[in-house]
């Protein structure tokens, strides 16, 4: 690493990208081999012996205290005391420090905020600030662009070359391409662990695929025109709350036809969640209807919703897709483990399990020592393509595929995706639900955008990226009108200044090459 | 640059419609105060309901006709309820409700000390206000040790059998030294090895937290029994005859009227018990040590990734904590009574409602401490004065407002995200 430098490490999951990271954090300690730090080899013990050499990092889950306030976060292990061997807090001087580190990074912050009231993008910024107060020279960021909208991730890219022009080294951590080509300044590639390449930034995005995964890699979705059928899922008027009681679906409207893939944009937690569970019957419908291939199914219990034809990929795997502790087989049947040739009355058949799981881990490529293994010794990639095998192994009306390939590593996102492709084209209704604008568009034939509980507007897969942008942060074409669509950099910030805070400056919010993943070669 | 970067993404909030949860609770205190006024002043008599400002009957009092009191009393409550169920501004909330309550107990005061048998038709206030201190001692112990446990993120089930250790060790060290102070120390220590205990299966072995802490009371209520039965009982004299802190009289603040006899002529105990809270509470919410102490147990990953030592801060408090319960069962025996088998008769357990009553903050524990020393000692009062109200159903009462704060009745309860998770690196 060389000061003021932006350094990418690019990796399939768990290629030990993470690993590398935390082992440079302290948080690990090698086995082998030694850090050098101008030139000087540097043992780390802990996280403290890192910071104390100038070295920070933003983990990919924030390591924030909710309940704390962002001052108590940011002087946390670093606490400005005064009062002697008491240590009582000076709070003032830590929210002066605060201000004065936003103010200098323009990252502006709100010191006395309770974190767990912010939103991602901000509770990021927090974190980079954490940082920064602590006179770091190298910055680790761990797929910082993970968890943001288009819009944010832009601003993200803006900080850091911010950073870079006050001397900081980045080390930036991710799996997607697009990114990596608009900031770094070097491409670090690595594959199970060893360093496979370096590159740099004009290298084109097949080259670099193929360095991650080790072969080529079509990086767009394949696909014929799909040919919609008469409609299976109905949805009218559903009006949903969440877990708190707050209202996060508020009357959505929505139809998805055999033989097409409807795919639903928006930044999360804009009801997407709540729409999906209420659907599968895991949420209480509070108004409105779902009806499936013409019969009413809401308030149906969620296991007969399952059997009536609808194949589930939750959002979060490792919660509500798969019994970690339990084998992939035993995972593979966990919908259909009490229906014959799997069970029968009280009794299991192992054999046929065994010998379904044999087939399928074939079929699907699941990457996995036996049948017999636990499903968390897993990767992502192979755990989600044990829930995809799963769903598409009985026959279909409707899947729901709630943020398919999140955490997952190419080589699987590719396999993934043509599964549902395939699944459509045998004629199936498919929703699909990414946070992942590029998946949404790939996949889907139509594409409706969440925000803020309502369905906000149903567009074309040909429509520009910075238009559904804009529809995820809530400017419709009719509120945006006089800026016109037409002209995203200048036209669109001057609207969304005000509204939704889109970078607005100039640059920052530049046409399409740098945006994420949207073009096709260099 | 934009500083607003992301759309607010948080929907609004839904209209709970008319009954908010101040409502709810008004409507609650208005019925209550209505029935206090019809009932207790319908049951209450004629008589002068007094309460002496001293121990005796004699000397100054308050005095109220015992209807008129109930009566009067009753409506206030009744009128806090309608105030709250009217919209009161936020930050009256809590006094009036706290108004609302005390208008009710004393409501039901007027009707109880007026209906009672002449010659006890009085309740001596010195007597109330210090048994209730008394009574709450232990508790406040109990749930600091709590505090300290539970905000660093460990379960602690075991204050009974801190509380149970700290009254033996007391007991026994101060006996053999005769010396009250080697007796303190000794209880600390007693305290702190049952926490110890606690902690090193709780953090370095990563058993069960809550299992742990009822394996723990059962040991401390065997080990203790037996050494009871085995040693104390064959020589009381040479082994369960502690010396006792005596009372120590504060110059001035002795004086004050009511205040004064009931809490500043007391023991060390509850000159230290009151200050620990103080102090402990300032360090929890003040000092580097209170922020580290929280935020290993809101979210250790986070403190130990700016250099936090998790597992050390954990072993560190749990082990004070065991300290603070330990003294805590010492105000038993170097103060009132000699050890006796399982003494704490599950004082500990009560601490832990206070604990969870007072939301896991030292002054909350110590205000729910003292709301059940009094309904404890308000318990015993009534039996004293014949009263028709049977005494259980008094002492029921820390209970079951225990059972209506854990279910969210009475504002959110939110432990400690991390209470109770054990805390493993990478």
């Amino acid at each position: 690493m060389e000061p003021g430098e932006i350094h990418a490490l690019l990796g399939e999951n768990g290629a030990g990208k993470s690993t590398l990271m935390n082992v440079l954090y302290g948080l690990y300690q090698p086995d082998e081999g030694e850090i050098l730090v101008d030139g000087k080899p540097l043992k780390l013990r802990g996280p403290s012996d890192a910071i104390a050499a100038g070295i920070g990092m933003v983990h990919q889950h924030f390591m924030l205290v909710p309940v704390f306030t962002v001052a108590e976060n940011v002087m946390l292990g670093a606490e400005q005391v005064k009062g002697g061997i008491a240590g009582f807090l000076d709070r003032r001087r830590a929210r002066r420090e605060v201000a004065e580190v936003s103010e200098r990074y323009n990252l502006r912050v709100d010191p006395d905020a309770t974190v767990e009231d912010l939103p991602v993008g901000i509770q990021q910024r927090v974190e980079i600030v954490k940082a920064l107060t602590r006179d770091v020279d190298l910055l680790i960021l761990d797929e910082p662009t993970a968890v943001l909208t288009p819009q944010e991730t832009e601003e993200l890219l803006t900080v850091m070359r911010s950073l870079k022009a006050a001397g900081k080294s980045i080390v930036f951590i991710t799996h997607k391409l697009g990114e990596v080509k608009a900031i770094a300044d070097r491409i670090t590639v690595i594959r199970r662990g060893k360093t496979v390449g370096t590159a740099s930034p004009t290298a084109s995005r097949d080259e670099l695929a193929a360095l991650m995964v080790g072969r080529s890699v079509r990086l767009t979705v394949e696909k014929q025109p799909g040919t919609p059928g008469k409609p299976i899922l109905e949805v009218s008027g559903l009006v949903v709350d969440d877990d708190r009681q707050i209202r996060a679906v508020d009357g959505v409207d929505l139809t998805v036809h055999a033989g097409e893939v409807l795919g639903i944009a928006g930044v999360q937690g804009n009801g997407q969640t709540e729409l999906i569970e209420a659907i599968m019957g895991l949420r209480p419908v509070l108004a409105g209807t779902v009806t499936l291939d013409g019969q009413a199914v809401h308030g149906w219990s969620t296991k007969k919703v399952l059997h009536a034809g609808v194949g589930y990929v939750p959002e979060d795997r490792s919660v509500d897709g798969l019994v970690k502790e339990f084998s992939v087989a035993e995972n593979l049947v966990l919908d259909i483990y009490d229906r014959p040739p799997f069970g029968r009355g009280l009794s299991l058949k192992p054999d046929a399990i065994a010998k379904s799981a044999k087939e399928r881990i074939e079929q699907f490529d699941i990457r996995t020592s036996s049948a017999d293994a636990a499903v968390s010794t897993l990767s992502g990639g192979n755990q989600q393509k044990v829930i995809v095998a799963r769903e598409l192994s009985r026959p279909l009306k409707l899947l729901i595929a709630a943020q398919p390939t999140r955490g997952v590593d190419v080589g699987s996102i590719e396999f993934i995706h043509s599964r549902v492709i395939r699944e459509r084209d045998i004629g199936t209704a498919v929703m699909v639900v990414s946070s992942e604008l590029d998946e949404v568009i790939g996949l889907a034939d139509r594409i409706a955008v969440m925000y803020r509980g309502r369905i906000i507007g149903i567009v074309g897969p040909n429509t520009p990226r910075e238009e559904i942008g804009l529809l995820m942060a809530g400017i419709t074409p009719d509120t945006a009108a006089g800026a016109g669509s037409a002209a995203p950099a200048g036209g669109a910030a001057t609207t969304a200044g005000s509204t939704s805070g889109t970078a607005g400056e100039p640059g920052a919010a530049a046409p399409a090459p740098e945006g994420p993943g949207n073009e096709d070669e260099a | 640059m934009s500083t607003t970067a992301v759309p607010d993404v948080a929907v609004a909030p839904v209209d709970e419609g008319f009954w908010t949860r101040t409502r709810k609770t008004g409507a609650v205190l208005l019925a209550l105060g209505v029935l206090a006024a019809v009932l207790f002043g319908a049951l209450a008599t004629g008589q002068q309901a007094r309460f002496t400002l001293s121990e005796t009957e004699g000397g100054a009092a308050l005095e109220i006709n015992g209807t008129v009191g109930a009566i009067l009393f009753g409506v206030i409550a009744a009128a806090a309820g309608a105030a709250l169920l009217a919209g009161v501004p936020k930050r009256w909330f809590t006094l009036t409700l706290g108004v609302g309550l005390v208008a009710f107990v004393l409501s039901f005061l007027c009707w109880q000390v007026s209906a009672a048998p002449e010659g006890r038709n009085f309740m001596p206030l010195v007597n109330i206000v210090r048994g209730t201190f008394i009574l709450a001692l232990p508790l406040i112990f109990g749930a600091l040790a709590g505090v300290l446990c539970e905000r660093t993120g460990v379960v602690n089930v075991a204050i009974e059998g801190q509380l149970l250790m700290g009254a033996f060790s007391g007991a026994l060290f101060g006996s053999i030294s005769g010396s009250v102070w080697v007796g303190l120390v000794a209880a600390a220590i007693g305290g702190a090895f049952i926490s110890l205990l606690l902690a090193v299966f709780a953090i370095r072995y990563l058993v069960d937290q809550v299992v742990m802490g009822i394996v723990l009371n059962l040991l401390a209520v065997g080990v203790t029994g037996f050494l009871y039965e085995r040693l104390m009982q064959t020589d009381a004299q040479k082994y369960n005859s502690a010396p006792r802190f005596g009372n120590w009289e504060i110059p001035l603040l002795k004086d004050i009227p009511v205040i004064g006899p009931a809490l500043f002529r007391g023991n060390i105990f509850l000159y230290l018990g009151l200050l620990l809270v103080l102090v402990i509470h300032i360090a929890l919410f003040r000092t580097r040590w209170g922020l580290r102490t929280r935020s290993v147990g809101e979210h250790p990953t986070a403190a130990d990734t700016v250099g936090v030592k998790v597992l050390g801060l954990r072993y560190r408090n749990v082990i004070m904590a065991g300290m603070v319960a330990g003294i805590g069962g010492a105000s038993y025996t170097l103060a009132l009574y000699s050890f006796t088998k399982n003494m704490i008769g599950g004082k500990g357990f009560i601490a832990l409602a206070a604990l969870i009553f007072g939301r896991w903050s030292p002054t909350g524990a110590l205000l729910a401490a003292l709301f059940f020393g009094f309904a404890d000692q308000l318990a015993t009062y009534l039996g004293a004065i014949g009263s028709s109200i049977p005494s259980q159903f008094l002492a029921m009462l820390p209970y079951l407002a225990t059972i209506l704060a854990v279910a969210g009745l009475v504002g959110r309860v939110r432990a400690p995200a991390a209470d109770g998770k054990p805390y493993i690196k990478g």
